[in-house]
């Protein structure tokens, strides 16, 4: 019984989440998983994933917030519509440019928060404020569009099925498959190689229960998409993102060093770490990851806006702290982060489906996000003081 | 026999794991200047804290008599409306306001919703008159001295009608003229009728104020002598304080054998971080064999810290001159990262703020400042650091359900365990141990000191900064005497005495 309460409390948000799917699930008559608004529902809010899995970084750092993302959206979808639909730049050149650009602006952020130590609320809030002003300034205050469609195709499309299924992309399942037999196969390794040098594991059961959980909700989601159109790009560019952000965070050495410099700043410098550069590059990292953000949100408009990306800095923060990643730095995981931004996703799904006034929803979210974090803060004082 | 102020009968307190206080009973009686002295963990602040409520009624045993009625004090605003005050070891000033504000800061003059600051600014300004600080009381504390800032605590504590005047460790950051004038504060007040506890280290200072002395150890009491009739002499109060022969309390190091020098300073200096020009350390040469324990004995704001993180990759100061030498080859260290790896490990006095991740297990503590250890091109091996962890937590006998216990749970001694274990897996040649055994208990404090001794024993040398004079010389072959950011002098283990090694102290301290 212990244990079933120990896995509750670990799990808060990966419970409220598969509550409120299946709140909306049943109150939309199922509308809300049905392959089409699935598929949707990856398009619309793969921009939040990437954006809140960067800001994690941030947030690890010691609680600082990134708000000029939204504005680095705006500016470097600026940047592509003016090099790819004005100039005709070659897309993949104008892509390359366009991370470059996101880079520089981390660069120049992380220069005066890191090594000129402004806190990084007030450098942000300026970028805020200066990179929505160099947007408008390229635009000139007027919407570029539309773009090529091998710019829209690259994000937009789908993984072509390559045998031809006639109601069903036998190619998605099989992906599908795969990738469960890959998790299988690296567990199970990692099992027998632990027990061989006589390391410590998990019990069998939990393993294979776990196993057993993930592989149905990769299958699931693979057959719903299946039934679509297969599996959309956005799905593989924030796959890819999670996987690599997820082992950095979790396994390397600096990983590790962004959870001390959170936890513990002048220990973590007098343990030898470069808090500055660790700053530095969490920073640079989360203009890089707004540069791709507004890359996927330019193709999905198929137009660059000078209002573009307003109030995403909000989706991306928002999430993180759903997602469990502490206010005050050294702790949050990049699954959580994803929980949380897909619980806001479905969240705005949902209410949209719903036919919910769009102000009412503002209210509602407001309302919501604070209920999550007041239930995780409240249920892990009384796991403390129990 | 005048009459009782105050009487705290049979008080036991006990915290998770440790007995804190044991039947201390105290009696305080009107208009006197009662001492309370005691080793660092005797329970000194634990009592006082108790008296103000601190630690609320009900969360210890035993009966606090004030004013012959008995007293449940559920929090400090209820001790000081009946006129009790403690004045902190750490000042608790607000830098940013006036010395104004700070006196009356909870205690506001004029209505709740509009203050006077007419009131505020004429009374603090007499209250100041009376403790002899000349200052307006619109200064901002940040612009006055340490030693001023604590006749503004004695001012505060007066604007609050104080009957009973607590003071923790009133000195321990004052210079000589300052504690002087302090001191003879509060022998005018004892005249005009107050009465006042002192918590102190410094022995002469009590035998200069004080009426009575209480003597803790280990939570117990253990006399209370009187200033006038009793034979009341250093070595009596120190064999109180100590209890037993000094040799007990630190393990035998028999056969280590000192080798060749490990590491020499010579002519070091370090400036301020934010006054450059103003020296904190001043041409100080030492140096350590292999197998050797060397103390750095000397009072709070001798330098001892700043000189240790000088060397530590530069972690404090500027203007850092000297020439630093390992294993005989003069080398520059820059950061933190090349003392490391030049196998120098530094082990922080402040375990919480300093040392650890609080928020983080065991096993990411031990391996934070050696992380190729465990890893591989980025990479950790988590399997491998848990075994790391675990082996450390077995040698040092770190007591803890299992290596991913958030340190956060331990208890000080197996904090600092940790700390050690941390360092230790940095496998140094030379370690700057700084206030290692502060605020741990006795058994942690022994088990400590067995480590050190074996890490010596390995051919390791050990800088050993400490301002308990017992544990100094207890523990180490060659103690350093350091004052005012200089080397005042240097004593071999057989020659040392605390009352040598305090008179150097006190000598060069005239002498500026």
């Amino acid at each position: 019984m212990i244990k079933v309460k120990e896995v509750l409390k670990k799990n808060t948000m990966l419970i409220a989440l598969v509550v409120v799917t299946i709140i909306f699930a049943i109150s939309t008559n199922g509308i809300l998983l049905v392959p089409g608004n699935v598929t949707n529902l990856i398009s619309q809010n793969g921009y939040v994933v990437v954006l809140a899995v960067g800001m994690l970084m941030c947030i690890l750092t010691g609680g600082n917030i990134d708000l000029s993302v939204g504005s680095v959206v705006a500016l470097v979808g600026a940047l592509a519509g003016k090099l790819i639909v004005t100039k005709g730049l070659n897309i993949w050149l104008s892509i390359a440019l366009c991370l470059i650009a996101g880079i520089l602006i981390g660069v120049w952020q992380g220069f005066w928060i890191a090594y000129i130590r402004i806190p990084a609320f007030i450098v942000t809030l300026a970028g805020m404020l200066l990179w929505r002003g160099v947007a408008l300034i390229i635009l000139d205050g007027l919407t570029i569009s539309p773009f090529p469609e091998n710019y829209l195709n690259l994000f937009n499309s789908y993984i072509p099925d390559v045998f031809n299924g006639t109601s069903l992309n036998i190619t998605c399942i099989l992906i599908g498959v795969v990738i469960s037999l890959i998790y299988i196969i690296i567990q199970s390794m990692s099992y027998i190689n632990k027990t061989k040098k006589g390391y410590q594991t998990e019990k069998l059961y939990i393993i294979i229960l776990k196993a057993v959980l993930i592989c149905s909700i990769i299958i699931t989601l693979s057959i719903t998409l299946a039934r679509h159109k297969g599996i959309p790009m956005t799905l593989v560019i924030i796959g890819v993102i999670v996987i690599v952000y997820a082992y950095i965070t979790s396994k390397t050495v600096a990983g590790r060093h962004l959870y001390a410099v959170g936890g513990n700043e002048k220990a973590a410098k007098l343990s030898g770490i470069n808090t500055n550069k660790v700053l530095f590059m969490s920073y640079v990292n989360m203009a890089f990851l707004s540069a791709i953000a507004a890359l996927m949100c330019v193709a999905r408009f198929n137009s660059a806006a000078p209002t573009a990306g307003t109030n995403y800095e909000m989706d991306a923060i928002g999430s993180c702290y759903i997602g469990g990643a502490s206010a005050y730095g050294g702790a949050g995981s990049v699954p959580g982060v994803v929980i949380g931004a897909v619980f806001m996703g479905i969240l705005n799904n949902g209410m949209s489906i719903r036919g919910i006034d769009s102000n009412v929803q503002k209210a509602i979210k407001g309302l919501v996000l604070l209920a999550a974090i007041a239930f995780d803060v409240i249920s892990k004082y009384r796991a403390k003081n129990a | 026999m005048a009459k009782l102020l105050l009487e705290m009968k049979k008080i036991t307190k006990t915290f998770p794991g440790v007995k804190a206080l044991d039947n201390v009973n105290l009696q305080v009686e009107e208009g006197e200047i009662h001492a309370i002295v005691g080793e660092n963990g005797a329970g000194k602040s634990t009592l006082m804290k108790v008296l103000s409520g601190v630690h609320p009624y009900g969360s210890y045993e035993g009966k606090i008599l004030y004013e012959e009625e008995e007293c449940k004090f559920n929090e400090i605003r209820d001790s000081e409306s009946k006129g009790i005050v403690i004045i902190h070891q750490e000042l608790a000033l607000v830098p940013y306001m006036s010395i104004g504000e700070n006196m009356f800061l909870g205690n506001e003059r004029g209505s709740k919703l509009s203050i006077s600051w007419e009131e505020t600014y004429n009374q603090a300004s007499k209250i100041l008159k009376t403790v002899g600080l000349n200052e307006s009381s619109r200064t901002l504390i940040k612009d006055i001295g340490v030693g001023k800032q604590q006749l503004v605590e004695v001012a505060k504590a007066l604007a609050k009608n104080v009957k009973l005047l607590i003071l923790d460790e009133p000195t321990a950051s004052l210079n000589e003229t300052d504690s002087k004038k302090l001191l003879d504060l509060l022998l005018q007040f004892k005249k005009e009728g107050m009465t006042s506890i002192i918590i102190s280290h410094k022995l002469n200072e009590i035998s200069y104020v004080a009426d009575k002395i209480t003597i803790l150890r280990d939570g117990a009491t253990i006399e209370t002598l009187d200033n006038k009739t009793d034979e009341v002499s250093e070595e009596r109060i120190i064999n109180g304080m100590v209890g037993r022969a000094l040799t007990d309390r630190f393990p035998k190091r028999e056969g280590v054998k000192i080798g060749e020098t490990s590491l020499e300073i010579i002519d070091w200096n370090v400036d301020h971080p934010l006054y450059s020009g103003r020296k904190v350390v001043k041409n100080v040469s030492l140096h350590i064999k292999k197998g050797e324990v060397i103390g750095v004995a000397g009072l709070m704001g001798a330098g001892r810290t700043e000189l240790a993180l000088s060397i530590f990759g530069k972690s404090y100061g500027t203007n850092i001159k000297g020439k630093l030498l390992i294993h005989g080859e003069e080398i520059k260290l820059n950061n933190v990262k090349q003392a490391i790896d030049k196998k120098i490990a530094y082990i922080t006095e402040d375990r919480k703020g300093d040392g650890l991740i609080l928020s983080n297990p065991i096993r990411i503590n031990t391996t934070l400042a050696k992380m190729d250890k465990v890893s591989e091109r980025g990479v950790i091996d988590m399997d491998q650091e848990v075994l790391a962890a675990k082996e450390y937590k077995n040698k040092l006998n770190i007591k803890a359900t299992s290596v991913e216990q958030d340190v956060d749970n331990l208890s000080g001694g197996n904090q600092q365990k940790v700390l050690l274990s941390k360092w230790m897996f940095t496998d140094p040649d030379i370690m700057i141990l700084d206030e290692p055994t502060r605020g741990i208990d006795v058994g942690a404090k022994y088990e400590i000191y067995c480590i050190i001794n074996d890490l010596v024993a390995q051919g390791k040398s050990i800088i050993l900064l400490s301002s308990e004079l017992p544990e100094v010389i207890g523990m180490c072959d060659r103690i350093y005497i350091m004052n005012e950011g200089q080397m005042v002098g240097e004593v071999m283990k057989k020659d040392a005495t605390q009352e040598y090694i305090m008179g150097q102290i006190l000598k060069s301290g005239k002498g500026v």
